[in-house]
């Protein structure tokens, strides 16, 4: 059981420039599920590649429980990795495959083989101990993998893309199973996602990496009701940003004096609203606005409006959203509990 | 059902093709006289043989030292042709294609183009007319086999894998034993297998650098074949073959991966 601390951890690949990592800090605390997140080429697989001791940083520290691992070898780190690919040994069974990091720390045989029976009824593949590797799907590969890194109670475990490899069908089992195995054996969880809806479903905390830099940390539900910037907002699926100012409690734009909640910092930013807590319907902070478009989405369906020369995105029910008409005019509110104010773009 | 009976026609024309011409050695090594034009010697005699293996001939020791220098360039080129290979597989960098020219080189140079210039630098050195300078010799046709197999393996190997398992904890040592070395076996064994006989079947780098003083089985064929004493060099050859028949059956089941390939081919598979 241990924090891990990230000091301004910078990684520039060889004769580029742009750093794919910029003086990251970031702490996991200790015991967390963390998930670190960003789109390809953001620099979480090269976080996640420094912290499990594949390269080397050019700047920066890794802690881990107050002691530097920069310098370690990986094998000596007390991380443990499953990459995105299972990476089973071919030549090992699956209870080999399972008891691999044991027998390399020269425990006796038959310690390894209750440790591995009992590992192997965690992650459900009781009885299958005899097989290859290559006789196992997909799922049952994974899950052997995730066996293999957690026998050795790491005291970090890093989880590449744990669920992208996996069927549709089998994500939510394996999300449950990784959930439980980390309440069961508290040990400190870095998942890396390119997937938003994984990494908040997944995690107690998010870190979100953008170009190289970390761009908010935090619990999954600030990434939606309080982004730090339009990326950040973007990312989630922000599409409405309104510019004007923020002043005693209204937002002046485009869309006239809308009423804000509480605490939004005074000055000129971006106005944004989720495109699923726009309502339609009278109510506070009210709007006309023109339909210019319908798009049914299967579970929900997708509202273009138009109002004060202002795009806005409205996400509603199917059912909702039957009885408007492109071309019409249609009453919508901006709930100000759900309006926020993001730093106007540089 | 068609398929097998041909597949079964082709292990055997494959095998006679091998075991012809080893007949009129056979025939040879126990013939007391054999003019043109009989059909069979005269007489059958165990002479050949008992003059090939006594102590006298130097055949056994020839044996034994010819087995000994192609299993130290085997495990020579090995030692230099798995890191060389995997750099070759796994990597690209610049004039890799110029490396692989030269790594070749010397499988399609013939060894008497070479032989004799190297010849004087071994002098020059002090490796002429020993094993050590033979070995060393026997490495510059040798090398260009073992690195270039491995090279095919290391191109379909996923080094994540060993990176996987320094995150299991291995060190780099218990990953090359416990994971790497696994994963390359059945291709080192070839490799190793025409290291082997490549070594075992040079005479003229032995004949230049071991100037007549390092004798190995080819040279010591050669000598009696100068002679034209028939009988014995057909023992010696039978002999030479034996140990490289051995070797491949030994190997033949990582080359192949699956039973034994010389038995295999009559045998039908089961499912």
């Amino acid at each position: 059981m241990a924090a891990l601390t990230l000091s301004g951890l910078t990684k520039r690949y060889g004769g580029t420039s742009q750093a794919a990592l910029h003086r990251l800090d970031l702490s996991i605390a200790s015991g967390s599920l963390t998930a670190l997140l960003g789109p390809s080429g953001s620099g979480k697989t090269t976080t996640m590649k420094l912290i499990a001791g594949l390269i080397a940083p050019d700047a920066g520290d890794i802690r881990l429980g107050g002691r530097s691992i920069r310098d370690l070898a990986p094998e000596r780190r007390g991380v443990a990795m499953v990459f995105q690919n299972p990476l089973l040994f071919p030549h090992l069974t699956v209870a080999g495959n399972v008891g691999f990091g044991l027998r390399m720390r020269g425990l006796p045989a038959d310690r390894i083989a209750s440790s591995v029976a009992l590992m192997l009824s965690r992650v459900r593949l009781t009885g299958l101990g005899d097989r290859r590797p290559g006789q196992l799907s997909g799922g049952q590969q994974q899950r052997t993998a995730l066996a293999r890194a957690l026998i050795l109670r790491p005291d970090v475990l890093l989880l590449d893309e744990p669920l992208s490899n996996l069927d549709p069908s089998l994500r939510d089992e394996m999300r449950q199973l990784i959930r439980e195995l980390h309440s069961e054996t508290g040990i400190t969880t870095l998942v890396v996602t390119h997937d938003q809806t994984e990494a908040v479903a997944l995690a107690d905390h998010v870190a979100l990496l953008l170009d190289g830099r970390l761009a908010q940390a935090g619990p999954p539900e600030t990434f939606y009701q309080r982004p730090a910037t339009q990326a950040v907002a973007r990312f989630f699926g922000g599409v409405n940003f309104i510019p004007g100012t923020a002043r005693a409690g209204v937002f002046d734009s485009a869309l006239g004096p809308l009423r804000l909640p509480a605490g939004i910092a005074e000055g000129a930013g971006l106005l944004t609203i989720r495109p699923e807590a726009l309502r339609f319907g009278p109510g506070p902070n009210p709007l006309i606005a023109r339909v210019e478009g319908v798009t049914f989405l299967g579970t929900q369906s997708r509202i273009d409006l138009l109002a004060g020369g202002v795009r806005l995105q409205a996400l509603t029910d199917p059912d909702a959203a039957s009885d408007l008409v492109r071309g019409s005019d249609v009453a919508v509110t901006l709930p100000p509990q759900a309006l926020w104010v993001l730093p106007s773009a540089p | 059902m068609h398929a097998d009976r041909l597949r079964l026609l082709a292990a055997f024309a494959l095998a006679l093709w091998m075991i012809l011409p080893t007949i009129p050695l056979v025939v040879w090594s126990v013939a007391r006289g054999w003019r043109y034009p009989d059909l069979l010697p005269q007489g059958w005699s165990l002479k050949a043989w008992s003059f090939a293996l006594s102590g006298k001939s130097g055949v056994l020791e020839s044996l034994a030292l010819t087995t000994g220098i192609a299993s130290a360039v085997t495990v020579l080129a090995a030692l230099i042709g798995v890191p060389a290979g995997r750099a070759l597989g796994l990597y690209r960098f610049r004039g890799k294609g110029l490396v692989t020219l030269f790594l070749l080189a010397p499988a399609v140079l013939p060894g008497i183009a070479i032989a004799f210039g190297l010849h004087g630098v071994f002098l020059r050195l002090g490796l002429a007319g020993t094993v050590t300078g033979v070995m060393l010799a026997h490495l510059i046709p040798v090398l260009p086999y073992m690195t270039l197999v491995m090279a095919a393996v290391f191109s379909r190997f996923d080094p994540d894998i060993e990176a996987q398992a320094r995150l299991l904890g291995a060190t780099p040592w218990q990953t090359f034993r416990c994971v790497t070395l696994p994963a390359i076996l059945p291709g080192l064994m070839t490799a190793a297998l025409f290291a082997f006989l490549v070594s075992w079947s040079q005479y003229v780098l032995t004949l230049a650098i071991g100037g007549g003083r390092v004798q190995t089985l080819p040279l010591v064929l050669f000598s009696f074949a100068g002679a034209g004493r028939n009988d014995i060099t057909a023992a010696i050859a039978l002999l030479y073959i034996l140990p490289g028949l051995a070797v491949l059956i030994l190997t033949a089941r990582q080359v192949t991966g699956r039973g034994a390939a010389l038995s295999g081919g009559l045998r039908q598979w089961p499912r």
